[in-house]
């Protein structure tokens, strides 16, 4: 199966659900290299044409979501969204030039956080990454990541002090990420972020940050500046990654310790083929998967 | 008297006020307004504040400013700035800076814009857009080339003006636009260290897509002492 066709498998976000104008406007964008058409019929429903063939939609986590496919894989659950105490907060779209892959692997970094976001989600000296554990999750096939705790002196829009924040990572499929994280204001409780990534083409992605949160006194604008302000300090280094691409081979980026997550998402990826926006190989990239 | 400043992160123009206020070391009260996805500035109630429909907005009880280059003067003015500021004196200098300040518009224009464009995907002219960015920071290096010569590190003098502080944020942002359209720094030398300038004054804050020196400051390498640790270290 080539990179194209597996990545066709999935769903993808391809707008907020409140921004989809009304009837007749259109609205275009790409996906996995082809153009689109989203429409919100005369009757409310709305539509994704890509030519003269209609996409499957769904209408899940504040956004919209299209597949290529016919039959595609189920999309995945984050329970919280069901949470109706929770502020749930789409943050609109971030362009970056760079795979999709790469987008997803910065979000499961914790090593680059006092060096990236500076001050609030680490700081100097602060930077060790104490050892944590990743799986993959057998029955739902995820990469998890457990038990990581890292020092943030502003963890959140609600945090007014330094807080040990404790976070766990799911990587349910290949363009997908989310994170759960100490709530600054509530012990019993987890804050859920994640980022939906359309893949444009290759090498450049819409990233779409999600957050469903328990945080009573920020306003909606504090919140999405918080989580617009984190992802374009890291889209400065997103764009700066050479090659755009994500490397699979284990021989081209020499990982540490801190970098386990990315390891395992990086194999994961491999192993069930998912390789659009990945290089396999240095010289070449049509091998199929392993 | 304090202000108020309706702000947006990441607008380059709200990060001017930001910038003054922080290195004149002005307490103010900061609203933010989701200028994106929202389009709150353009909201019923943002309008009854503004009718210009634009961010930053600075209000007192007296005034509300919706543009930045009055906003500096009146910020440079009210609170009593040292003189290189806005040089009270100097018809000249006075002249040249709001000659800079005029130009800065030209650097949201195409800059800014384009900006805009490349981060959450607005609709752009993109090639008038590129032709008149690329055009905007020609003049701007050549200036500031002449200005080296002269043994000036800013752009009227060499102490910082408001002139500066209007035109620092689109310039050094100007990579954020994209790869292979002309806009990385490599090519603008005098750019680059008019940036280092003014991330050298004192009171100097940053915004996403400029960063603070340190990585230049703190951790300077003596590549010379280097090599002889490491020869030590063999024997």
């Amino acid at each position: 199966m080539s990179a194209l066709d597996h990545a066709k498998q999935y769903w993808y976000p391809v707008s907020m659900l409140d921004s989809i104008p009304a009837f007749p406007i259109v609205k275009t964008t790409r996906v996995l290299g082809m153009d689109i058409s989203i429409t919100r019929q005369a009757d409310g429903k709305i539509t994704v044409m890509q030519g003269d063939e209609q996409w499957q939609v769904q209408e899940i986590y504040d956004h919209l979501w299209t597949s290529p496919s016919e039959a595609p894989k189920p999309i995945f659950d984050i329970p919280e969204a069901n949470e109706s105490d929770r502020r749930f907060v789409p943050c609109g779209l971030v362009r970056v030039r760079c795979s999709p892959l790469r987008a997803v692997e910065n979000f499961l970094d914790i090593a680059h956080f006092p060096f990236v976001h500076t001050d609030i989600l680490g700081s100097e000296p602060h930077t060790e990454v104490e050892p944590y554990s990743v799986d993959i999750d057998a029955d739902k096939d995820e990469v998890i990541a457990t038990k990581v705790k890292f020092f943030q002196p502003q963890a959140a829009k609600s945090a007014s002090d330094g807080i040990i924040t404790d976070y766990v990572y799911r990587v349910p499929s290949p363009m997908n990420a989310i994170l759960y994280k100490t709530c600054p204001t509530r012990d019993d409780v987890q804050d859920v972020i994640a980022i939906f990534v359309q893949p444009i083409d290759e090498e450049t992605c819409d990233v779409w940050p999600w957050m469903a949160l328990y945080d009573d006194d920020s306003t909606m604008a504090d919140m999405i500046e918080f989580q617009q302000l984190i992802f374009l300090q890291d889209r400065s280094i997103l764009e700066n990654q050479v090659p755009t691409k994500l490397p699979l081979d284990p021989k081209m980026e020499i990982p540490t310790r801190a970098d386990l997550t990315s390891i395992a998402y990086r194999r994961w990826l491999k192993r069930r083929g998912a390789l659009y926006g990945a290089l396999l190989n240095t010289s070449d990239n049509s091998v199929a998967a392993e | 008297m304090s202000f108020t400043l309706y702000d947006y992160a990441l607008s380059g123009n709200c990060y001017k006020i930001r910038l003054f206020a922080n290195i004149l070391n002005i307490d103010y009260e900061r609203i933010a307004v989701e200028f994106y996805p929202g389009a709150d500035h353009r909201s019923e109630k943002m309008l009854a504040i503004s009718p210009a429909g634009t961010l930053p907005i600075l209000t007192t009880d007296d005034i509300v400013l919706s543009e930045t280059s009055a906003m500096l003067f009146w910020i440079a003015r009210n609170y009593d700035a040292p003189d290189h500021w806005w040089p009270e004196q100097d018809l000249t200098a006075q002249a040249n800076i709001l000659q800079w300040m005029g130009f800065s518009s030209d650097l949201t224009a195409t800059i800014g814009q384009g900006r805009l464009h490349a981060l959450f995907q607005t609709p752009i002219d993109k090639d008038k857009m590129i032709k008149g960015g690329r055009a905007a920071l020609r003049k701007i290096e050549a200036h500031l080339s002449e200005q080296s010569f002269d043994g000036c590190s800013f752009l009227t003098g060499n102490k910082p003006t408001i002139a500066d502080i209007a035109c620092f944020p689109y310039v050094a942002l100007s990579p954020d636009v994209g790869a292979n359209i002309g806009f990385d720094h490599d090519d603008y030398p005098a750019i680059r260290n008019w940036i280092y300038a003014m991330k050298s004054l004192d009171g100097f804050i940053p915004m996403p897509g400029i960063y603070a020196m340190h990585e230049l400051k703190d951790h300077e390498i003596d590549y010379g002492s280097q090599k002889s640790a490491k020869a030590g270290a063999s024997k």
